[in-house]
């Protein structure tokens, strides 16, 4: 038994943010149902990496890690008689999700007054970049970029150099478990009392609250925070270390005096651990650049997993830096059931990733590979909306499926 | 008002980032406890601090993440302290805490212990790797979980080590998958009546995050690596992501494919206006433009003429023309400019918050989702050090003052 066995989403979603709320919606049971259109396909889906690094739009592995556990429905949405279909699914639906630019839904006619007229106890969701109101309403946004405004990138990075990216669309991972968030609350709601409603998901509103103390600094302080690479007042050593090997890194971070004891007596220089310079953590803040010189010298002759175990064996916190390689391998990741394959029609066997936590009764299932462009337009036509033999056949010879 | 969470109890024992867990429940309208060690969570020791005095008190990492909540002390290691707890878990909905694996069990307050006393209690864990596994005793920190999560990997200047952002994100991602997972069992406990125990990986809410990178392992063989300024690295050619103007940097990223046409020829005609477009701006066929095919040549003939645009004019400058022309380009904001957004602004995003111990108000980031029916809402400031202990334990727990007196010179609370 699925969380929300029964619930039926209804998704005009594009790229990642409303993709991937959908998805955990679909994990838990939920049926998903995704509007796709060929002539304008999906970006996620022209985006590589592809299938033996050959495009094609059921081919990209990229759209795949978020898209399973959905039916895809394949209509060209400006047919006159598309309006057919939409209404039945707006009726169908208890959750409608769209992520296009704001004023664009008004245009396809599936806006959330169009939906409440037909549909009064719907959850509406609408994410966008900034908002569907203010100033900047209209600016669309791509994760890689978003960072940037949401202050993430300025704080990243060492003082004296260039700011960095953190490599991955950072806010398009944050927005979509708020969203979710809302969107399973407001279903609970809507099952109290029979009312549905409108939410407005902005994408950088989530990402602020990622960075809720640096900004009371401001407007408490006035003091405006600077990125400051891997340094913490409260922790020294607390850096990444080089390790044998070609660009290969630990994290240690020693937060007592005891752990420095102990890591003085594993890296075999006991005597550091007395060192005026270091005995401290205010000593080894203040001579933070030849510690970690010395640390540096220590972890260069060693592997990361040989630094990591042995400093964990005496309970120093220390991680290898993981590639992304490291990640698909990852002995716990794996002991968690945390990657799983599933069969693409055209991709073959892929890993999709499962969510961050376990439910002990109900745990998630991955029932569905993301699904080939209108794969289950006869499905969620005949199946799930009850169209008849008749209706089916006469709009597909219209030319309203694609 | 009735709110997305009325009724509901939440008792918090989650220490640093991880308490982001209980305010956004506080900020649908549940009731949250906050459960602090006598004396006061450690977390209360983690700067920022008001006017910057390093007070229990007065951290603002401690404000951030623990407002719209209640606060208590109550030392759950002592045997009067865990049969309050038990006491507490009875009219209790859900408990989140963020022990290792292990510590909850041994004072006999794991999640079987009390389920036994509450069967709808819902137990959310939140641990750097899980509850069980090769790893579960690992040691961790922000920095540690942000290496071992992956995303690390890719964040970073080349020469220099990878680097965590300066405000540790680890810890917090946790803790927000983990109001994910707990809303899906409450969502479930609404139909089956029981609840259940939600066993959160900080390493796994990191891999969720950096999941977008894995096709170019699993598909291309490629591990991206960091790249400073560029987009993670993918052993092709890469254009730049930041870029230096007059008084700043700002993000703008070359686009192929569809939306990247459409920004490519708006970007063009800017360029013809300020008379930095080229021969090449002015003729290039943006509908067919593919950047996996680039070569250095005309890499160069893309970068010159932007790179001279961005240096002409300030972020705000830039900022306000890529609107008017809808071209994504972003500035790098600091946190000032942020405050000073009029786009938040405009969306009444800031909440005052009033400090009865600083006599003052402090502007609090506003609550991160708007809804129609049930807004969610930002009302209380963080709790001092048992604030609430007279007004839980007493009226409405029960308790005697002189027993709370008792049990305070006892140490349990």
């Amino acid at each position: 038994m699925g969380v929300f066995d029964g619930v039926k989403v209804l998704c005009f979603t594009y790229a990642g943010t409303a993709n991937i709320t959908a998805r955990v919606l679909g994990m838990y049971g939920a049926t998903v149902v995704r509007v796709e259109s060929k002539s304008r396909p999906c970006n996620v889906r022209v985006a590589g990496p592809f299938k033996d690094n050959i495009p094609g739009i059921n081919r990209s592995a990229y759209y795949a890690v978020y898209n399973n556990d959905r039916y895809s429905l394949g209509l060209d949405m400006k047919h006159p008689k598309a309006k057919q279909v939409i209404d039945r699914l707006l009726r169908w639906a208890d959750i409608v999700a769209e992520n296009f630019s704001p004023g664009t839904v008004e245009r396809l006619g599936v806006d959330y007054a169009a939906v409440k007229a037909v549909n009064p106890e719907v959850v509406y969701l609408s994410i966008s970049s900034q908002g569907q109101t203010g100033p900047y309403r209209e600016m669309p946004s791509y994760g890689p970029q978003l960072q940037a405004f949401t202050g993430h990138v300025y704080l990243t990075g060492w003082p004296d150099r260039i700011p960095n990216q953190i490599g991955l669309s950072y806010p398009d991972f944050i927005c979509p478990v708020y969203a979710c968030i809302a969107v399973i609350a407001a279903l609970d709601y809507k099952r109290r009392t029979g009312k549905g409603q409108y939410i407005d998901q902005a994408n950088v509103e989530p990402a602020l609250q990622w960075l809720a103390p640096a900004i009371l600094d401001y407007t408490a302080n006035k003091v405006v925070e600077d990125r400051a690479g891997n340094s913490v007042p409260y922790a020294a050593p607390h850096n990444a270390y080089p390790c044998k090997g070609e660009d290969n890194w630990c994290a240690i971070a020693v937060m007592t005096d005891e752990e420095w004891v102990n890591l003085c007596q594993a890296m075999g220089k006991p005597e550091l651990a007395t060192d005026p310079m270091f005995a401290t953590l205010l000593d080894r803040k203040k001579n933070e650049s030849p510690l970690d010189s010395i640390i540096g010298e220590w972890t260069a002759n060693l592997t990361s997993d040989e630094v990591m175990e042995k400093l964990q064996a005496v309970g120093i916190p220390a991680g290898k830096l993981q590639t992304i390689q490291d990640m698909v391998q990852d002995k716990q990741l794996r002991h968690r059931g945390y990657w799983q394959a599933l069969q693409h029609a055209e991709i073959g066997s892929y890993e999709a990733h499962n969510t961050a936590y376990i439910l002990s009764r109900t745990p998630s299932e991955l029932r569905l590979p993301s699904p080939c462009l209108g794969e289950h337009t006869e499905y969620v036509c005949r199946e799930l909306l009850g169209m008849s033999d008749e209706e089916f056949i006469e709009l597909f010879n219209e030319g309203v499926f694609e | 008002m009735e709110t997305l969470l009325t009724g509901v109890r939440v008792l918090d024992l989650c220490g640093l980032g991880t308490a982001i867990c209980g305010k956004i429940l506080g900020d649908m309208g549940a009731d949250v406890i906050k459960v602090e060690k006598p004396g006061g969570d450690t977390a209360r020791n983690v700067g920022p601090f008001y006017r910057g005095i390093p007070k229990r008190e007065k951290s603002l990492f401690w404000f951030a993440f623990n407002n719209n909540k209640r606060g208590i002390t109550l030392d759950i290691d002592t045997v009067e302290g865990q049969q309050i707890f038990k006491k507490l878990v009875e009219k209790a909905d859900i408990v989140v805490e963020s022990f290792h694996p292990g510590y909850m069990e041994g004072l006999g307050l794991g999640y079987e212990a009390l389920k036994t006393i509450n069967p709808k209690i819902i137990m959310t864990s939140i641990t750097p790797f899980g509850q069980t596994g090769p790893y579960k005793d690992y040691k961790a920190t922000d920095i540690v979980a942000w290496a071992m999560g992956g995303i690390m990997s890719v964040t970073g200047d080349p020469e220099r080590p990878p680097v965590e952002v300066s405000l540790p994100q680890a810890y917090i991602a946790g803790g927000t998958y983990a109001a994910e997972g707990t809303m899906v069992a409450y969502y479930e406990r609404q139909n089956s009546g029981l609840g259940q125990h939600v066993d959160v990986s900080i390493q796994c809410a990191l891999t969720w995050i950096n999941s977008e990178l894995v096709p170019w392992w699993t598909h291309m063989g490629l591990n991206p690596t960091r790249s400073g300024g560029t987009p993670a690295r993918r052993g092709t050619l890469q254009l730049p992501i930041l870029w230096k103007c007059k008084d700043g940097y700002v993000n703008y990223l070359v686009l192929g494919g569809m939306p990247g046409a459409e920004r490519n020829k708006a970007m063009a005609k800017w360029l013809e206006k300020e008379e930095f477009a080229t021969e090449y701006y002015r003729t290039r066929d943006w509908d067919n433009f593919d950047w996996r095919q680039l070569t250095e040549e005309e890499a160069e003939q893309i970068v010159v003429p932007l790179r001279n645009l961005f240096l002409a004019h300030t972020m705000k400058e830039l900022f306000a023309e890529a609107i008017k022309r809808i071209i994504t380009l972003f500035p790098v904001t600091t946190i000032k400019d942020i405050v000073e957004s009029p786009q938040l602004e405009a969306r009444n995003f800031w909440t005052s918050v009033y400090h009865e111990e600083l006599n003052s108000a402090v502007d609090y980031p506003g609550v991160p989702t708007i809804m129609s029916q049930t807004p969610l809402t930002i009302r209380c400031k963080a709790p001092l050090i048992g604030e609430h202990n007279r007004e839980i334990y007493v009226d409405e727990l029960g308790f005697a003052l002189e027993e709370l007196i008792s049990l305070h010179g006892m140490g349990a609370i």
